[in-house]
């Protein structure tokens, strides 16, 4: 399988990456580059074989449903690049 | 005496206990080496002042007796452990004035048995690159030259400032993560020892996360006994990781220097790939010929899918980085590029605060995980994983205790010798390592000789689910047989 270059514009939109017109070429390149390499997943036999959901046998943990943290607002927006009463800012999103 | 650069972790102990220096004096020699060394870009944030105040600390607490099990030990931390107060940007843009007000489980663990913060070394923006060329800081040079020549050596990836602080003696043990091959790869390009443990056996809480299921912390040292000293504090359960395990954790440094007598030690068939250079093949023989004069006994055991370990890695990886990288978005913290409404501000913010290496793998990782593909691609991949993992499973079931392999297929390469246009010929560095991050496996690399260019060159061991002892045993035994590397100053 490869893309081409209207899939790879989509694959930038779905992750929130900006790309130029003359960056398109690059990366279609690149990106197929790497597909072409995993390809050869396709000739392994997968029949009855269940994917790997934990890679170390462990039962999930549980814990009390109690608050154990919080009253920490001003860390929590310490490294924000705008706030304004410990709110985050964002440009209006509704207009 | 030895310089005080030069010690290992039990000499520096010994030399407190004896009052032959304090652990101010151990620390101000490690700043002294680090300023000496910025050429190599080894640290990307040198933290003196705190380090004068913990080693301070610390003599006061081996003047009352009260020592931890590292105090006073100067150590390095990758740029991807957060260290509350000290920016931890992964030496990337868009995390570039990070400061987190939180202190990751492993360097807490770290500094509650006395240690000293030297500062945070260079790495692979996010951790993702093979020679630390994809930092936003810059690459690393390594402290190695390839004899009679100046041509900048990468000290490998993503760990390089770490690997190469060890090497250089600008500290006696560093932090490192291990997605797919970060620790091994540059400790054997550097002549260090490095471990990944078993997933699990780290807390992952506080550490910048790159694919989750594969990412665990392990030390770098200049000796095995070091390394198992080192994880001994870094390893621990913690409540804050769901994955993170709760057993004791066993006293590592006793382990090496044990017997390994009767031992069966693997040899995988499938490690010997097409193109292996005659003498990783020689290095990998002489190791095995010193496991065999210590006791042990060598299997040719097989892993038929290794060869779909790193295809398999290069979808499981990314398509976690993707979710995981999610979040640097321009609101909670980090970079922000300004944009006329909110998607601007996200695609704008991403595309200038990511470098290519980790823009082109956000951007694979969303591929595989879009509708339509995720069978194809992400689906497979994992059902390989459970292949490959069971592949080592019958092996051990075989009675094999650990097996031996290459940890690289070549020494170090030059700094931009690899940076062509395919983005696979610096993947296939991570042949031999990223099977071991599939299967969730403990893997160290010991150094083991020269090339004939007088890099150094490393052996792998991987060892059972928890049983990094076994492999701290073994590493000790080659350690004696190949002797310890130091690279001549030159910086």
């Amino acid at each position: 399988m490869s893309v081409d270059a209207h899939t790879v514009r989509q694959i930038a939109h779905l992750a929130r990456i900006a790309v130029a017109d003359d960056e398109v070429e690059r990366l279609q390149g690149e990106i197929n580059a790497v597909l072409a390499f995993v390809e050869q997943l396709q000739e392994v036999n997968v029949d009855g074989v269940e994917p790997m959901t934990s890679v170390t046998p462990m039962k999930l943990k549980q814990r009390g449903d109690v608050v154990t943290d919080g009253g920490i607002a001003d860390d929590i927006v310490k490294n924000a690049p705008a706030t304004e009463d410990n709110f985050f800012l964002v440009p209006k999103v509704v207009e | 005496m030895t310089a005080l650069t030069s010690l290992t972790l039990a000499e520096a102990r010994a030399g407190f206990a004896k009052k032959q220096f304090s652990a101010a004096e151990l620390t101000e020699a490690h700043l002294a080496a680090i300023e000496g060394a910025r050429s190599l870009n080894a640290f990307v944030l040198e933290t003196p002042e705190r380090a004068l105040e913990m080693a301070k600390a610390s003599d006061a607490r081996i003047a009352t007796g009260t020592a931890g099990p590292l105090e006073g030990i100067p150590l390095a931390i990758k740029d991807m452990f957060c260290t509350a107060g000290v920016r931890t940007a992964a030496c990337s843009r868009i995390l570039h004035n990070f400061v987190p007000t939180y202190e990751s489980t492993v360097t807490a663990n770290l500094w509650r048995d006395g240690a000293v913060l030297l500062g945070k070394t260079n790495n692979d923006e996010f951790a993702m690159g093979s020679s630390n060329e994809t930092s936003h800081c810059g690459p690393v040079t390594s402290p190695w030259r390839r004899k009679g020549s100046n041509t900048p050596i990468s000290p490998g990836g993503s760990s390089g400032g770490s690997a190469a602080a060890v090497a250089a003696q600008l500290c006696l043990g560093a932090t490192g993560t291990d997605t797919g091959g970060s620790i091994r790869q540059p400790a054997a390009f550097t002549g260090t020892v490095g471990i990944k443990p078993t997933y699990g056996r780290c807390s992952r809480w506080g550490i910048v996360a790159f694919a989750s299921s594969l990412d665990q912390a392990g030390p770098f040292a200049r000796s095995v006994r070091d390394a198992a000293l080192l994880l001994g504090s870094m390893a621990g359960h913690d409540q804050k990781d769901t994955t993170s395990v709760d057993r004791p954790v066993p006293d590592y440094a006793a382990a090496a220097g044990r017997s390994i007598k009767g031992m069966r030690i693997g040899i995988p068939k499938e490690y010997r790939i097409d193109g292996m250079p005659a003498e990783i093949e020689k290095l990998w023989e002489q190791g095995r010929a010193w496991l065999k004069a210590a006791g042990a006994e060598m299997v040719e055991v097989s892993l038929p899918h290794t060869k779909y370990a790193l295809p398999a890695y290069y979808i499981v990886a990314p398509a976690e980085a993707s979710s995981n990288l999610a979040r640097y978005d321009g609101v909670r913290y980090g970079l922000r590029v300004p944009g006329r409404d909110i998607s601007a501000l996200y695609e704008k913010t991403r595309a200038e605060g990511f470098g290519p290496e980790v823009r082109r793998r956000i951007m694979i990782g969303t591929y595989v995980l879009s509708a339509g593909y995720f069978d194809a691609y992400y689906v497979r991949a994992q059902k390989v994983r459970t292949l490959i993992k069971k592949d080592f499973e019958d092996a051990f079931a075989g009675g094999v205790h650990a097996m031996l392999t290459p940890a690289t297929p070549s020494a170090a390469f030059g700094i931009g010798e690899k940076s062509g246009g395919d983005p696979v010929e610096m993947y296939l560095n991570d042949v031999f390592t990223v099977t071991v991050n599939m299967a969730g496996l403990p893997g160290i690399s010991v150094p083991a000789g020269l090339d004939a260019h007088g890099l150094p060159l490393g052996l792998q061991l991987i060892g059972r689910p928890f049983d990094e002892e076994t492999l701290f045993s073994l590493g000790q035994v080659i350690e004696y047989a190949a002797g310890r590397f130091q690279p001549e100053k030159w910086w």
